[in-house]
């Protein structure tokens, strides 16, 4: 009983830093503008398919995938250029709704590229399982883990050692006083786009090997994100981490333990369970609104 | 000069239009397809098979003179959209009959429209509920979920398992499957210790399959197609299980064997014999039709699948039944596509009659495992 | 002015089949749109006047389907009476649902309608019994009102647009209404709104619950028009569907919402013909539309209407 326990909680860790990492992006975006970038499961796909066309015509895979990471970087880059600055002025909604047409037309763009097929890295480290405990874990996951890990070490360092870094979520708190002191918000803005395009095709790199890439595959993994941040308390990325983690366990053990045709409901009851004692997420900040 | 022009004007209109009224009325097959969304899988490789084979025809001259055209859509998997679709392409397009509905939810969600309209439509997906009751106008080619369960009991009984511990996906192929398992399940002495259920977009079943591996199974059976069953079969590799796993017809394809790997081998599932065709033995009737079938495609578009065949076995009994009738007359289409008796499709040998408008028996399907990589038939 | 444009809109729609009769695209794409009105028009009342986002509304467009296809079907009840249980019983849950929710702004309250409206999706799908599972629920008899029984496209197309009329009126009299006022004040400043002595917590449980009423409304006639019913209508995709809706026509308008209704039901058809280019299109069109036309369609046009006419005058005064 506790070895299956223990295995139900291995692989909702391994799930969960799929989500984490997918949420982190959300977060990102988030902070600089305030707008939920709904295509953000699209540059997991992107990244995921672009280094799986690479590694077919032949590159390696380490750079396959730094090459995937960096064209689905240019992607987050063009969108907001082209699709999120010309529409500056407006409001919250009509900007989600843009980025909601851009993941659509970023899936078609796939879907012309790519086909309907489902398509697979090969696994970093081959696929012999570990036993660990009475667990068993995919060397995958492991990097999966291990990745996540450094990158959000990384990113807590970006935001709290480096000045850009602080400049970004300075523009999180108060773009105006951001402004003021001479912060570039729209360089700034772009920035986010690009770095959490990248965070995004990197988290769909490693996750290729576990579950399949296609077309469609950033539908998923980005409403699971999306509820990771929120469940975290949007604008916190550690918070994002924090969520993905949750979601991945809490689905994990709902499968295992109560009903496995229920738990996305289960899952999602519990997300709403948490909203409902604390209505900013986990670790959110406490939201003001000007009277 | 300005009568030259005229006359020349007139005489040109005048020859158009004489062509015009005699160039034959195409015969128009309407089709809606699954080609985007969840059963892409399904549709993409139908379309594609549809679109070579009318082209072929038209190339040999058509049928009876007439050139066939078809028409389609793609509903994406919603089967609001089917019902949208089969009616344009009824009342607005005008076809002469239907193959298509790729799943079984678009299929039954357009048969009140096809009955109430009395249009021949020939459907491509599997659940058993499409032609049973009869309906008048409604005629299926694929193998019903209910005969890829028997085959599978089947062999399960042969080498003496009776435990059997079932995860399938939350698709309506999946479920009607499940439906048939849990109902064939005392016919043939099989006691379920496990029931278990995943979505079809997830990424991770290790924790149903530990919930099995704690039960007394001695096979595990999983329904459903896609990537799903890929990641399962990987799963179970992954935890070490052993037990033999049995997967149905929606995984008959190559893709499989790919995205699965090695995780693979051993694998058993009902087929329809495209998959292992070069296997057959040579007095076998259906070897040419598959071969043929086979190499035109693979050709043109790649590996083969199973679910084109089906796309194949419906158009040319459409065929052969507007041949038979000599016109595009609905009814009489109707009633030689119910007469159709010894057609060799990829999926067997059809008999329609009035009380069946399948056509298929048990042994069209053929038991098949994996094999270093590939399908080898078992007998 | 108003109601001026309401009648405009009532003749054309009781014009469109006499000018083109028996054609497919009117009829039954018209019945399609019809139905969407009355789901982007309920929405518009929560999202647009209320200033609250729900990412779950197909939920309640599902709940009044589902209530009045297992009810028919299933229990042999009359189809009128099933349509009200399904309306009290959506109603009652969107109110006991209500209140908690309500309580979460912004991102958070997406996040809370977006889980309920998956919890719903996946007992559609999982209690087989009931529901049908995934296939959903077929032969479902068709709608009886009073003895007369809706059978055929064009029966549905006026049944349709007169419940889209309906529903239009009723929100447009909710919008001018003091329920309607009050609902304005909370979506400019909720604590303002407070200040004044607005019962805020009433009334945006009032709007959800309406906005909820109108979605099980459309969805029991939804049932019954297509006779089935299958969770694919009704999962998250549709519900992002009918916010883009709201947002294309222009949020707090009512018209504009059915205009997005009516515009993304028409674009939808409309793209078929591009295959395998059609998603891609479709999301550039909404871009496009969004970063140009940021107040959604509806305003964008009647301003671009009202300048070409100001130009219209202009040049003919010459």
């Amino acid at each position: 009983m506790f070895e299956q326990l223990f295995q139900f909680l291995v692989t909702g860790i391994t799930v969960g830093s799929l989500y984490a990492l997918v949420g982190l992006g959300f977060a990102l975006i988030y902070n600089a503008s305030d707008v939920v970038n709904f295509a953000q499961g699209e540059f997991v796909m992107l990244g995921a398919m672009i280094a799986i066309a690479l590694l077919d015509a032949g590159m390696p895979l380490l750079l396959a995938a730094s090459a995937a990471t960096l064209l689905t970087i240019v992607a987050g880059l063009l969108l907001e250029r082209f699709a999120i600055e010309p529409a500056k002025g407006a409001s919250v909604v009509t900007t989600i709704i843009i980025t909601i047409g851009a993941g659509i037309f970023l899936r078609g763009v796939a879907l012309l590229l790519w086909g309907k097929d489902f398509h697979s890295l090969p696994p970093f480290s081959g696929d012999t399982p570990i036993q660990l405990g009475g667990a068993t874990v995919l060397p995958q996951s492991l990097w999966v883990l291990g990745i996540t890990v450094l990158l959000v070490a990384l990113v807590r360092a970006f935001f709290n050692r480096t000045l850009l870094g602080k400049a970004l979520l300075a523009c999180s708190f108060n773009r105006v006083a951001a402004q003021a002191v001479g912060i570039n918000v729209r360089v700034m803005l772009r920035l986010a786009y690009g770095l959490s395009a990248g965070l995004g095709a990197l988290a769909g790199i490693l996750i290729a090997p576990i579950t399949f890439s296609s077309y469609e595959a950033g539908i998923m993994l980005g409403l699971k994100g999306f509820s990771a941040a929120i469940i975290g308390g949007i604008g916190n990325p550690m918070g994002a981490v924090a969520g993905g983690l949750l979601l991945g366990v809490l689905e994990s053990l709902g499968a295992g333990l109560i009903s496995s045709g229920y738990k996305d409901a289960i899952a999602f009851l519990f997300v709403l369970m948490v909203l409902f004692f604390k209505p900013t997420g986990l670790f959110g900040h406490q939201l003001v609104e000007r009277v | 000069m300005k009568n030259w022009w005229q006359t020349a004007l007139a005489a040109t209109l005048l020859l158009a239009g004489v062509n015009l009224a005699s160039a034959a009325e195409p015969i128009r097959i309407g089709s809606f397809l699954t080609v985007t969304g969840p059963a892409s899988f399904l549709g993409d490789p139908e379309l594609k098979t549809l679109q070579m084979y009318v082209e072929d025809i038209n190339a040999k001259g058509g049928v009876k003179g007439r050139k066939l055209e078809l028409i389609h859509y793609d509903t994406g998997g919603n089967a609001k959209d089917a019902v949208n679709f089969a009616k344009r392409l009824i009342k607005n397009d005008k076809v002469d009959l239907i193959v298509g509905g790729t799943t079984t939810g678009d299929s039954m969600a357009v048969i009140p429209d096809v009955e109430k309209e009395g249009i021949p439509f020939i459907s491509l997906a599997g659940g058993v509920e499409i032609v049973e009751p009869v309906k008048k106008w409604v005629f299926k080619t694929p193998h019903t979920d209910r005969m890829a369960v028997a085959k599978i009991y089947e062999d399960l009984r042969k080498r003496g398992l009776t435990k059997v511990a079932l995860i399938t996906g939350d698709g309506g192929f999946d479920k009607s499957g499940h439906e048939q398992l849990l109902k064939l399940a005392p016919q043939y002495g099989m006691t379920l210790v496990a029931d278990e259920f995943y979505g079809n977009k997830d990424s991770d079943m290790t924790a149903q399959l530990t919930k099995i591996r704690a039960t007394e199974a001695q096979a595990i059976i999983n329904f459903g197609f896609g990537q799903a069953p890929a990641i399962v079969t990987r799963n179970i590799k992954q935890l070490g299980i052993t037990l033999p796993l049995y997967q149905s017809h929606g995984v008959a394809s190559k893709s499989f064997i790919d995205l699965a790997g090695n995780a693979a081998e051993g694998v058993r599932l009902p087929a329809a014999a495209l998959v292992i065709a070069e296997q057959l033995p040579d007095t076998d009737p259906q070897k040419p039709v598959l071969l043929a079938y086979k190499n035109k495609y693979e050709a043109k578009y790649g590996p083969v699948s199973t679910f084109g065949g089906h796309a194949y076995d419906g158009l040319m009994i459409a065929v052969g039944a507007l041949q038979r009738a000599g016109s595009a007359d609905k009814a009489k289409v109707r009633d030689e596509i119910e007469k159709t008796k010894g057609f060799i499709g990829t999926a067997g040998v059809f008999n329609m009659s009035p009380e069946d408008h399948m056509g298929l028996t048990l042994d069209a399907f053929k038991m098949v495992e994996v094999r270093k990589g590939a399908w080898k038939i078992i007998d | 002015m108003r109601l001026a444009g309401f009648y405009l809109f009532a003749a054309l729609v009781a014009l469109l089949p006499v000018l083109f009769p028996d054609n497919y695209f009117v009829i039954v794409i018209g019945a399609s749109a019809g139905l969407h009105v009355i789901l982007a028009v309920g929405l518009n009342l929560l999202m647009g006047y209320a200033g609250q986002i729900s990412l779950g509304h197909a939920a309640f467009f599902g709940m009044g389907a589902y209530a009045s296809a297992i009810l028919t079907t299933r229990f042999g009840w009359p189809s009128l009476l099933a349509l009200a249980a399904g309306l009290v019983a959506t109603g009652a849950i969107a109110w006991l649902l209500a209140r908690p929710i309500l309580r979460l702004r912004g991102h958070y309250l997406a996040m809370a309608t977006l889980g309920f409206g998956i919890i719903v999706h996946v007992i559609m799908v999982q209690a087989t019994r009931w529901t049908g599972g995934p296939d959903g629920l077929a032969g479902i008899p068709p709608l009886n009102l009073f003895g007369w029984s809706v059978e055929g496209d064009l029966q549905w197309y006026g049944v349709i647009m007169a419940a889209m009329l309906l529903a239009l009126w009723l929100a447009l009299n909710l919008v001018d209404s003091q329920a309607g006022r009050a609902l304005r004040a909370v979506h400019g400043s909720e604590f303002a709104a407070q200040m004044m002595g607005v019962d805020t917590g009433r009334a945006k449980t009032q709007v959800f619950v309406v906005s909820a009423l109108f979605a099980a409304f459309a969805g029991s006639l939804f049932a019954h028009q297509q006779a089935f019913v299958s969770p694919d209508s009704f999962n998250l995709t549709i519900s992002v569907e009918l916010v883009t809706m709201v947002v294309l026509g222009g949020m707090a308008s009512t018209f504009g919402a059915a205009c997005g209704a009516i515009a993304l039901t028409l674009l939808q058809q409309g793209l078929v013909v591009f295959e395998d280019y059609e998603m891609l299109i479709h999301g550039a069109l909404l871009m496009a539309v969004m970063i140009f036309l940021p107040q959604g369609l509806f305003v964008g046009l009647s301003q671009g209407a009202r300048r070409l006419w100001a130009v219209f005058r202009f040049t003919r005064v010459r």
